[in-house]
């Protein structure tokens, strides 16, 4: 029993990890085609060893601490945005029998998790005491607090219909019917909601490159920048695995393909709109960000968990 | 073992591996990058121009407002969430209560929005009002 549990851990890690390598050439490739452009196409078939090369390169540059930074605060910044994502991934049930700890918490655990992920951008950006990086952190915290309080709420839906925290028995719960058709309010504000604390277009405005140079990360170099950027890719791979979790069904599909297959089908669909969004929608202006979240999606959040209360206790009776 | 203590038991494997992974990619980029020294080397990057002052600045105490409203809004997920998991046995009265507790948080929200807590730049109407008053039109 230990050593299948050890080798679903490993098997976990190594493929989420990977996964989110992977996704720093197919991204580059599918913003390459909506753009009628090649991209990376040189390194291997289709260049798909792009990422090799690019690991490569950023591990013999040069590891970079500023003299005039936080230093020990500097160097713990970038292992926290990555250990936080990474973290999550291990409440999540991709197939029957494959999830590496089944925690009865789990939902909580995640958010607890995405939580300490602003630490991370707020902690690197201070100690990097550059100017730029100071007003991307200060952002980057301030969209994520905001963008975090209705997160919890909006799958609060889920939990009354599910009546568990337990990601399993979430996709067990959905054996008749998929969440995102009576949740659907939940999964669109959790969809939006996901989007800003992953810090993806259109809502990276703590590193807006026209005007902050690369925000809260300028100053890292080297696998530390590595880690931002393995960061921001676990992230897309993890919301787009809680979306389809929380409101797919998980890995419940037709029967003449295995569970897992139906869970990396789903994930990959919701990982190309990720993409497909950053290669098509604008940057809003950062009042308008924050005046969205508060006035229109908290508001939404509450609704919904209200109505669906209601509605769960009135099919009670 | 208890299967609660199990999945406890993994966890504890899979946080440990987890932050040794990561350790050890940081390290080995240590160990591995290049090192060089120039005259500008150890200046922050600002988009070339030379920095001028400490980057401990004082910032728009918007920031320290929105931080405010996180702390009443996410105290107050902590009793939604125990209210959500616990619908089912709490019935009508649980509902009722919760549906007081959410009257006093809308309020809240009602108040916070119409002070203008949540605009965050000045509207441009607002100023072109401003305008037209001054100039009497």
């Amino acid at each position: 029993m230990t050593v299948m549990g050890l080798v679903v851990i490993a098997g976990v890690l190594a493929a989420v990890i990977s996964c989110a390598a992977f996704l720093v050439w197919f991204e580059r490739r599918l913003l390459a085609f909506f753009q009628e452009r090649y991209g990376p196409n040189r390194v291997g078939p289709f260049g798909v060893f792009q990422v090799v090369a690019d690991i490569i390169k950023l591990f013999f540059k040069e590891d970079w601490v500023p003299p005039f930074s936080d230093r020990a605060v500097f160097v713990i910044a970038p292992v926290f945005v990555v250990a936080s994502v990474l973290m999550s991934f291990a409440v999540i049930s991709f197939a029957p029998g494959i999830c590496a700890a089944d925690l009865d918490v789990g939902l909580l655990f995640f958010l607890a998790m995405s939580s300490l992920g602003v630490y991370s951008i707020v902690l690197g950006g201070w100690a990097s005491n550059n100017k730029y990086s100071l007003l991307g952190a200060l952002r980057g915290a301030a969209q994520m607090i905001t963008y975090e309080v209705f997160m919890g709420i909006s799958l609060m839906g889920v939990v009354i219909m599910a009546d568990s925290f337990n990601l399993k028995k979430i996709v067990e719960a959905q054996e008749h019917l998929w969440f995102c058709v009576p949740q659907f309010l939940g999964f669109a504000i959790f969809f939006i909601a996901g989007v800003a604390e992953a810090r993806r277009i259109p809502f990276d405005l703590p590193e807006a490159e026209s005007e902050l140079v690369a925000g809260y990360h300028s100053e890292f170099s080297s696998m530390k920048f590595g880690m931002f950027f393995l960061g921001e890719y676990l992230g897309v791979t993890l919301i787009s695995s809680l979306i389809v979790v929380f409101f797919f069904g998980g890995w419940l599909g037709p029967a003449f393909l295995p569970p897992i297959a139906w869970f990396l089908i789903k994930t990959f669909f919701f990982i190309i709109v990720f993409i497909l969004m950053r290669g098509s929608l604008p940057r809003p202006r950062y009042d308008q960000l924050m005046g969205y979240g508060w006035k229109v999606l908290l508001p939404l959040a509450l609704l919904n968990l209200f109505v669906t209360g209601a509605v769960v206790l009135v099919w009670q009776n | 073992m208890s299967d609660y203590n199990l999945s406890l038991f993994y966890l504890l494997i899979y946080s440990t591996t987890v932050v040794i992974l990561v350790a050890g990619m940081i390290i080995l980029s240590y160990l591995l990058g290049g090192r060089h020294r120039e005259p500008a080397t150890g200046e922050p990057y600002e988009s070339g121009i030379l920095s001028t002052g400490s980057a401990r600045l004082r910032f728009s105490a918007q920031f320290y407002v929105i931080a405010m409203f996180f702390v009443i809004f996410d105290l107050e997920t902590v009793f939604l969430v125990s209210w959500a998991i616990s619908v089912r046995e709490t019935g009508w009265g649980g509902f009722a209560v919760i549906l007081v507790f959410l009257a006093f948080l809308l309020s809240v929200l009602v108040y916070e929005w119409r002070i203008g807590a949540f605009d965050y730049a000045v509207s441009g109407r607002e100023i072109l009002k401003s305008i037209r008053k001054a100039k009497g039109i």
